[in-house]
């Protein structure tokens, strides 16, 4: 396939440049002078709340800083996932055209995984943390209001109210214009964007899919190397000569049995997180992609009633 | 019981010295149960020293069966070859012959009852519930056919065996040469009942514990064989998802610029170590099979307790016997009925026989108890060297499991090791693509 921009450049469909200049964006640069930094952000201490409506687990959000923006140096707050997923919510519709990091998954599709569990809230937390970090880091979007307000309120959901009311001028028209209009065609850099991220969150999809396998084939292989040490133990009782290579074996496949759920248990909380945030991350992008749509189907209907209504004006 | 000089049991056969020229072994002595002071073949004796002895091949074969059905079976292909010694430095002719599982067997059960005391080496599995034909199972069986040939050639009793050698050596008229022995008359169909239980009054304790020992022995390794077959299962289900990794590696790439090179070489890492899992099972199947002739022997070793047993309860059974046929004659011959028997009774209740009656009936037992005393006398003697015999074969049978299965266990140790050490590469090279995308 031979495309090209309008302007001439060829186009490339297999990992455009833009996608992946919009991923180090937003990738947490190592090399980043400490020194250099003046804002701080930690995500700790999950605790759980029971309310008569419901329990729900919040999250300690520190702060330090030396920016003017903000009035201390230093604070405290407590918050919850909707918290998180509000200021997400508030992040996009202000700065659209800037990619915002992905939050962990808000709804637990699994059914058998406990909300409360120690291993899920620290998941969460962790990407919960790594969302801010991100936020933090990033040029633009560390200086918006909200963000502002999300790491410094005491009363979140007072503000929270305050800003319901007013909607911001680009998300109504986004929304005014999905009601109809039908996209002619993306650009080709576009299209070749969104076939990219399709293809890409398919294929993390599958290696998510994959890694799960294995966790689970490796289990049950556990299950059976946990009988499998014992019966050498047994058998040893029964010899004299051969009593100690037996109880030796026996101790073999222990240690190899602690090293598998070891294994098992750091693909889980290392491995399979990340996949899940980049999958997330092609959804965000895809999103934008639409959003940019959205604009291109407004301003075509726009051009459209212009045009009509130059062809009107002679008749007039 | 009274024991008069020992008397030499009437079962053993002539010694024989033969001297056979060219390709054929020396034999030093001849005998099912040879005397203790004479010694055993010698290692450096024994026919596997002598002679190279391979199963070589296995054949599909129809024929008809003494039932006039036409039936498929497998024949096997044994090659025997002299060891020259080094002096000559040229190589002897191989002489073959073909023989079935169902000859083996014959001879297995020969070489069991004519020697009692010896632990046989066991036969690889009768029968596989899926397919006899199957090439994995032939393939397998065939090794353990020349495993077991190996193992009677290397016994220092068994391998002087002439029935043994004809085995290997004569391929025409063996059958009739096995049941001219009339071994199967020898074969005590009680022990055929696995079940049986006689009750032996003073049981040797040795016995006991030893045939405790082995099924203990045969419970513990069954199991082991389960789990293990288990485990591998499992082990071939982990690797084999790892290829999928693979597939999507190369999917994945076809779409990527700067990581497209990376991530498609360590898809083939992927690919490479979902495939190495066959060989490695294959391996251990050899580790399986190594643990599973310790689990045939065990049942020997218990025949071997068993017969003992059945020989104790006839020894008990003898005794017995003459005790009560001595107490009768003293009855009879006293007139005093010491312990209450129905015969006495009725000869009170009926009247009492003649003197000639009497007379003629203390005759017939004083000449059953001669019998029975010179009976049990060689019963004892028997019991005695069966005793020693089997011990010391049981002594040489417990060296060589602990030696082989020593062995067994390095090298699935080293197995192990490798398999993982190849795992370990697998990885590396995989991370290093990864690294450098």
């Amino acid at each position: 396939q031979d495309l090209s921009l309008p302007n001439g450049t060829p186009v490339d469909t297999s990992s455009p440049a833009s996608s992946s200049s919009l991923l180090n964006r937003l990738q947490l640069d190592d090399d980043l002078d400490v020194e250099t930094r003046d804002l701080f952000v930690t995500v700790d201490d999950p605790k759980k709340h029971v309310c008569t409506m419901e329990t729900y687990i919040t999250y300690r959000v520190t702060t330090k800083t030396t920016r003017a923006e903000f009035d201390l140096p230093e604070y405290s707050v407590r918050r919850r996932y909707q918290d998180f997923d509000w200021l997400r919510n508030k992040l996009e519709e202000s700065q659209p055209t800037h990619l915002i990091p992905p939050l962990p998954e808000k709804f637990v599709v699994k059914g058998v995984v406990d909300r409360f569990s120690e291993e899920f809230v620290e998941t969460r937390r962790k990407a919960l943390d790594k969302f801010l970090k991100r936020v933090t880091d990033h040029p633009v979007l560390s200086f918006n209001e909200h963000f502002n307000v999300f790491l410094t309120a005491k009363d979140l959901n007072a503000y929270k109210k305050q800003g319901m009311a007013l909607l911001s001028k680009m998300g109504e028209s986004v929304k005014y214009v999905t009601g109809g209009y039908k996209l002619r065609s993306r650009p080709l850099e576009f299209a070749a964007i969104g076939d990219y991220l399709d293809t890409f969150s398919l294929k993390l999809g599958t290696i998510d899919r994959i890694a799960q396998r294995i966790i689970k084939e490796q289990l049950e292989y556990l299950v059976e190397l946990r009988e499998y040490g014992p019966v050498y133990s047994t058998w040893g009782g029964l010899e004299v000569e051969l009593s100690e290579p037996l109880e030796g074996v026996s101790a073999c496949i222990g240690n190899c049995c602690t090293a598998l759920e070891e294994l098992s248990e750091d693909m889980t909380e290392d491995f399979l997180p990340v996949l899940r945030e980049y999958i997330l991350y092609a959804e965000s992008m895809k999103n934008v992609l639409k959003k940019r749509d959205q604009v291109q189907a407004e301003y075509e209907a726009k051009l459209e009633a212009v045009a009509l209504k130059r062809e009107d004006r002679p008749k007039v | 019981m009274e024991s008069t000089e020992p008397e030499p049991s009437g079962s053993r056969p002539e010694e024989e010295e033969e001297e056979e020229e060219e390709e054929e072994e020396e034999e030093e002595d001849d005998g099912a149960l040879p005397p203790p002071e004479q010694p055993l073949a010698a290692m450096e004796d024994c026919l596997a020293k002598k002679m190279e002895i391979t199963v070589s091949e296995a054949e599909k074969r129809t024929g008809r069966n003494a039932m006039n059905i036409q039936e498929t079976y497998t024949a096997y292909l044994i090659e025997t070859r002299a060891v020259e010694s080094q002096s000559e430095g040229q190589c002897a002719p191989v002489e073959s012959l073909w023989r079935r599982y169902s000859e083996f067997e014959l001879l297995r059960n020969y070489l069991s009852v004519t020697y009692p005391h010896i632990v046989v080496p066991p036969l690889p599995e009768k029968r596989l519930s899926a397919d006899n034909m199957d090439p994995d199972f032939v393939e397998r069986r065939r090794i353990g056919l020349e495993n077991f040939l190996l193992r009677v050639a290397s016994h220092p009793v068994l391998c002087q065996d002439k029935i043994f050698y004809a085995f290997l050596m004569q391929e025409g008229g063996w059958k009739e040469m096995v049941n001219e022995t009339g071994f199967q008359l020898k074969a005590d169909s009680r022990l055929k009942a696995l079940n049986a239980t006689f009750r032996v009054k003073n049981p040797d304790k040795r016995f006991t514990e030893l045939k405790h020992y082995s099924d203990e022995l045969q419970s513990v390794i069954s199991h082991l064989l389960r789990v293990r077959a288990r485990v591998a299962d499992r082990l071939y289900g982990v690797y084999k998802v790892h290829g999928n990794y693979g597939r999507v590696f190369s999917e994945w790439s076809a779409i990527e610029k700067e990581m497209g090179d990376g991530l498609q070489s360590a898809g083939h890492h992927m690919d490479v170590y979902a495939a190495s899992i066959d060989d490695i099972l294959e391996e251990e199947e050899h580790y399986a099979d190594q643990l599973k002739e310790y689990l045939f022997y065990a049942e020997a070793l218990r025949a071997v307790c068993r017969k003992h047993e059945l020989m104790q309860y006839d020894l008990e059974m003898a005794a017995q016997d003459l005790t009560s046929k001595k107490q009768q004659c003293e009855e009879l011959a006293t007139g005093t009925v010491r312990t209450f028997s129905l015969k006495g009774m009725t000869s009170k209740l009926f009247g009492q026989e003649t003197p000639e009656q009497r007379e003629a009936k203390i005759k017939v037992l004083e000449e059953q108890i001669q019998e029975g005393e010179e009976q049990l006398k060689s019963k004892n003697l028997e019991g005695r060297d069966f005793v020693k015999s089997a011990w010391a074969d049981i002594e040489r049978f417990k060296e060589q499991k602990n030696h082989d299965l020593k062995e067994a266990l390095i090298s699935y140790a080293v197995m192990q090791i490798s398999m993982c050490k190849k795992g370990i590469q697998v990885w590396t090279n995989a991370k290093e693509c990864f690294s450098k995308m």
